[in-house]
């Protein structure tokens, strides 16, 4: 095992970043760094000298690192993909997830393989995490505006709480439609009743 | 529209000369033409290239010079592109920090608008600093393969700057551009529209060069397509670029500029102010926060006048570029392979043209012995400053 490979990780989001580098850790790769500052990125990569890169595809500065494949006076390390051509299934499933990885020359591939793969499972992992959340965030809003509505029928019709929720349920079953869309056009209904 | 329509997946960076393309979709041009085109927004060269190149784009908004390294496989996986349709011709300009603006103008013994006066300018200002131990300036440009990066070293190169040695070159996304300027982490960038005018706008940045003042005519983004697909889907490849060419004569009637650069400024296409955009496409752009308009034709081309037809001497000229500077050695495989890149044969198929009714066209750059696209190896000993060989 390379364990005393350096590896960086750049990603603004702390939270994904904090996540990969556990995995890596728990995989036993001890000198992860992680930058989540953009400016003079190509100084703080140096600076660290890593031996593999992960940067998520959505950052604008994964064209910044493209520069370290040029070979400079300033840059005596080339870096190259870590992915070749032979190795399509391996991109495909990268770019799915969302991340990229470059290696410095010379670092055989099969070597760090692994590495990738839990950064793509990973990076997954962080995405069904987000879906999650905004799902959990959408069921809280949808919440609210049942609520809302069951209090504005329960004051116009005079009904209790179970009454006004049995009669949104009732509405949404009669028009096939989810309780709280018709919750949503009782709000609006009463804006503009208003 | 019918049932039949074809799906494809085109990538592209929020740039004015994305124009053709997201006219052409947004004005329903590729509708009727039968396809039904998803216009994907991308924040990297880098990943517009790579999704083109794995099949998750069929067709995608590309630097030219991308178009090409990727063709020969330099600094990445080989794929080989083709290129049926130009998207921009020029479009880019040099901006500077006020300070060395100033700077240049002292130095500048004849006029600054000349650049080969500027590139002497900067020499001098570059020699200063060296003298008075600072750190060398630092320029901004888009990607290793782009004309911003060749545009600036051609630029320099010609006045006595050697820009590996004298100055600093970094890669800076173009949304960042701006804010690098401001922060001074760079003192100058060359980069498409509308960031120069952004720029310009906030009082951050004066404009010295417009592109077309150092190369007045040069290819700046192509259309691509896998070669691959090019060969196997030719009808949609015809289709395409028939739906991108109504969009780019339609784009460079100037009294349809205004609905141009309203389709180009929605938050989910460009989403840069109106009149910005509306510059660009004039060739109108101020050059300094309550300056003069300067105004000039060329400053980017999209459409009309046979500017879309992909020329082979601008690829010529792309990869003598990426010979000068030391990004891949000269070879006669790799110069023709670079040529074939861009494919008149596919654009004239698809508009049903005979090669014969169109002027072959020219590199005019502001410096050095005429380009000979024939002839590259004799063309780049000229040069006092390169990596060559």
């Amino acid at each position: 095992m390379d364990h005393g490979l350096k590896i960086v990780i750049v990603d603004e989001s702390a939270i994904r970043a904090a996540i990969l580098e556990e995995g890596l850790r728990e995989a036993g790769f001890t000198q992860v760094v992680r930058i989540a500052e953009m400016n003079n990125l190509l100084a703080r990569v140096y600076a660290v000298d890593p031996d593999v890169i992960l940067i998520d595809l959505e950052n604008p500065s994964r064209d910044v690192l493209e520069q370290m494949f040029q070979v400079s006076r300033a840059v005596r390390r080339p870096i190259a993909m870590f992915v070749d051509q032979s190795d399509t299934a391996s991109i495909q499933a990268s770019v799915d997830a969302g991340v990229s990885a470059y290696i410095v020359d010379g670092l055989k591939k099969e070597r760090i393989k692994h590495i990738l793969d839990m950064c793509i499972s990973r990076f997954n992992a962080f995405s069904r995490l987000q879906g999650e959340l905004d799902v959990a965030k959408s069921a809280l809003e949808e919440r609210k505006v049942i609520d809302r509505a069951k209090g504005i029928l329960m004051k116009a019709k005079n009904l209790n709480e179970e009454a006004a929720y049995a009669l949104l349920r009732k509405t949404a079953m009669n028009e096939n439609k989810k309780i709280a869309e018709i919750a949503q056009s009782v709000l609006t209904a009463a804006e503009l009743f208003k | 529209m019918s049932a039949t329509d074809h799906r494809l997946r085109i990538g592209y960076i929020p740039l004015v000369d994305a124009t053709a393309l997201i006219v052409a979709v947004d004005k329903n041009f590729t509708a009727d033409e039968g396809l039904d085109v998803d216009l994907v927004r991308e924040v990297s060269w880098s990943n517009v290239r790579d999704k083109l190149n794995i099949g998750l784009f069929h067709a995608a908004h590309l630097l030219a010079p991308v178009a090409i390294a990727s063709s020969l496989g330099i600094g990445h996986v080989r794929v080989p592109i083709a290129a049926p349709f130009v998207l921009g011709v020029n479009g880019n300009a040099i901006t500077l920090t006020a300070g060395l603006h100033r700077l240049l103008s002292d130095a500048c013994e004849g006029d600054l608008s000349d650049p080969m006066e500027s590139a002497k300018a900067l020499a001098r200002v570059v020699q200063k600093r060296k003298q008075q131990g600072r750190d060398p300036l630092t320029f901004g440009m888009t990607f290793p393969f782009s004309n911003h990066n060749y545009q600036l070293r051609f630029w320099m190169a010609a006045g006595g700057v050697d820009p590996d040695e004298d100055v600093r070159l970094v890669v800076l996304p173009p949304p960042y551009m701006v804010e690098s300027l401001a922060s001074g982490h760079v003192d100058g960038f060359c980069v498409g529209a509308p960031w120069n005018s952004v720029a310009v706008d906030l009082g951050i940045g004066r404009i010295l060069h417009f592109g077309c003042d150092l190369v007045a005519r040069l290819s700046e983004k192509v259309l691509a397509v896998r070669q691959s697909y090019a060969l196997d889907q030719p009808d949609i490849v015809s289709r395409l670029v028939r739906a991108l060419a109504r969009a780019a004569d339609f784009s460079a009637v100037e009294d349809n500029h205004d609905e141009v650069a309203a389709i180009l400024s929605a938050p989910h296409r460009i989403g840069v102010a109106r009149d910005i955009i509306r510059g660009a496409l004039d060739g109108r752009l101020r050059t300094a926060r309550g300056g003069p308009v300067r105004t000039d034709k060329r400053y980017m081309l999209i459409g009309g006048g046979g500017v879309p037809r992909p020329d082979p001497v601008h690829a010529a000229w792309i990869y003598a570029q990426m010979v000068r500077w030391g990004q891949t050695p000269l070879s006669d495989d790799a110069m023709r392979d670079a040529r074939a890149v861009y494919r008149p044969d596919l654009y004239d198929a698809a508009l049903g043209l005979s090669d014969d009714d169109i002027p072959t066209d020219s590199i005019e750059a502001f410096a050095g012995p005429a380009f000979d696209a024939q002839n590259i190896a004799a063309y780049l000993p000229a040069w006092n400053i390169g990596r060559q060989g």
